[in-house]
């Protein structure tokens, strides 16, 4: 009997911490914020409940045209990083040798610990008119005058997959890593060429690390701040740019809330058709890796 | 294994690629650090010689990062925000490992993937939420009660929340890695031999579960220190690093003692991240 009781009690114990985190800084924050989005500035000092927030969004093409070309941007970013990371990861799991394999996955998570600030930083002195490669270029005559690199969608592209690669690469290395070398021996000796092992036999085995990947890849990109502004200029449009804007420069806190949740809204929307296509879960993906 | 049945160019051509992108991976951080040792004005080509001026320099217009009174209040700053976040993610990464192991209760998938949602909320909206909520219960106890609760406005105890809301969602997972891992025999060895189950608790699963909390008290620092989306929303007057690196960037354009700055950085996080790894491989061979 007691030891029941002695169980119980260290089971609310456990949950107390759990609890004052998930509903003092995730739930509660998210339901003001929905309340928020909902309320409008009648006069000063007097709100009303209505959908005036989320009309001007749909009346400004402005907006929703960021939106989506922040979310296409975003999914040409994760594409990208799947199809520049796989190769990477699986000659980390499978080609490298024991002994360069740490070394590598190592080099790999270098970049991790330095902040997008100093990615993108590096970034801009290596593509801006007076930096590195455009000096380096016009050094070597493949060039007469500076080129600037910077502040347009390529250069935004180039910054966005280096900050989110290693996302991408780190769950599908330790899928890979899991998976039997005699499963694709078996595949060759039953008379599959290399792609065929490729789609049959690997891709589906690292399904739950692809789409971990991916998942972390695109809402990292979808939410990024920093490298867009840097890397894009004025005219990056972003959408985590334009919620920053109503909240800090127009001090709309309405408006903004309405576009947080507009994003939170559509990237977990993105999320979820892609569980629904790969058929996959939040939980054997991303709470794995 | 897929390259073995393939010829040799085959194999050198795929060695080319890795080799290529490590050099992608490494291009941006090499020129973020090296210009920091450049006996110049600008970040940029040309090189004009080797000089420390840009971490010692204590005359403008080469003042150095460490003569620098605003980068190293930013650099004090960080660094307070990250020792908490991390004592408060390990401490709550800690609890939520022997809730999801050991307990059981209704609900605990529901409450696992709670769990994880922090993780891939961006942190924009984390930043905003929470700024959002605080203010809403500062704005109403002041009217109400007319009592005016300084520190839900924004500044160093709001930005360690906003960071906590997701780092502890890490330091969680990696504990409970861990966790996972522990050979219940021995808890029951010790609880046979007469042990209480605090002294269990600190003499057995403490010390099995310590690497594991050490490196993610390194990870949630790092993470802490290099955070700025969520950090952007909720800064006051005390402003980190990052933000404090931002506005230079921002209004006075980059100068060589920003790259300082990112090479004392790059070397100190590396120096972190290599003990954290330390750390686990030690205790886990």
């Amino acid at each position: 009997m007691q030891n029941k009781d002695i169980k119980r009690l260290s089971l609310i114990l456990l949950f107390a911490p759990f609890t004052l985190w998930i509903a003092l800084l995730i739930l509660l924050p998210h339901i003001g914020m929905v309340l928020l989005s909902f309320r409008e500035k009648v006069a000063p000092r007097v709100y009303e409940y209505s959908f005036a927030n989320y009309l001007e969004f749909v009346n400004e093409p402005i907006y929703w045209n960021t939106l989506l070309r922040t979310g296409t941007m975003s999914l040409l970013v994760t594409a990208l990083a799947l199809l520049i990371g796989f190769p990477i990861a699986y000659y980390i799991a499978k080609i490298a040798g024991p002994r360069s394999r740490g070394g590598l996955f190592l080099l790999c998570l270098i970049p991790l610990w330095v902040s997008d600030l100093i990615r993108a930083f590096g970034w801009i002195l290596l593509l801006r008119e007076t930096g590195v490669i455009s000096s380096f270029l016009l050094w070597t005559g493949l060039i007469s005058t500076p080129i600037e690199f910077l502040y347009n969608d390529v250069a935004v592209i180039i910054g966005l997959v280096y900050t989110v690669i290693l996302f991408m690469i780190v769950p599908l290395v330790s899928t890979l890593d899991g998976m039997d070398n005699s499963m694709i021996e078996a595949g060759y000796n039953l008379g599959g060429n290399g792609f065929t092992v490729l789609r049959r036999i690997i891709i589906p085995y690292a399904m739950p690390g692809i789409v971990a990947g991916c998942i972390v890849t695109f809402m990292l990109t979808a939410g990024s701040y920093l490298t867009p502004i840097l890397l894009g200029g004025k005219n990056s449009s972003w959408f985590t740019e334009q919620i920053y804007n109503q909240f800090i420069t127009r001090f709309n806190w309405e408006g903004g809330a309405a576009f947080g949740m507009l994003l939170l809204i559509f990237t977990s929307f993105v999320i979820w058709l892609g569980l629904k296509l790969s058929g996959q879960t939040l939980a054997n993906t991303v709470a794995k890796s | 294994m897929l390259a073995k049945n393939k010829t040799t160019p085959f194999l050198f051509g795929y060695r080319l690629y890795v080799l290529a992108f490590f050099l992608f991976l490494a291009a941006p951080l090499i020129s973020a650090g090296a210009f920091a040792f450049n006996d110049s004005l600008f970040p940029a080509l040309p090189w004009q010689g080797f000089t420390l001026d840009w971490f010692f320099g204590d005359t403008e217009p080469k003042l150095g990062m460490f003569h620098d009174r605003r980068l190293l209040q930013g650099l004090y700053y960080s660094f307070v925000i990250a020792i908490f976040v991390s004592i408060l993610s390990v401490f709550v990464g800690t609890t939520n490992a022997f809730l999801f192991i050991r307990g059981e209760f209704p609900g605990k998938n529901f409450f696992y993937i709670l769990m994880v949602i922090p993780l891939v909320i961006p942190g924009v909206i984390l930043g905003i939420s929470i700024l959002v909520l605080a203010s809403d219960t500062a704005n109403y106890v002041e009217k109400n009660l007319d009592l005016e609760l300084e520190f839900l406005r924004p500044g160093i105890l709001l930005v360690v929340l906003g960071q906590f809301s997701f780092i502890a969602t890490i330091t969680s997972l990696v504990i409970t890695a861990r966790l996972k891992k522990f050979d219940a025999t021995m808890e029951e060895a010790a609880f046979n031999l007469g042990a209480t189950r605090a002294r269990v608790l600190r003499t057995i699963t403490l010390p099995f579960l310590r690497p594991a909390m050490i490196a993610a008290g390194i990870v949630a620092f790092l993470v802490s220190f290099e955070n700025f989306n969520t950090t952007l929303f909720l800064v006051g007057s005390e402003a980190p690093l990052t933000i404090t690196m931002y506005d230079r960037m921002a209004k006075v354009g980059s100068t060589p003692v920003l790259n300082a700055v990112s090479f004392f950085l790059m070397v100190g996080s590396g120096l972190l991240a290599l003990l954290s790894i330390a750390v686990q491989r030690d205790k886990q061979a």
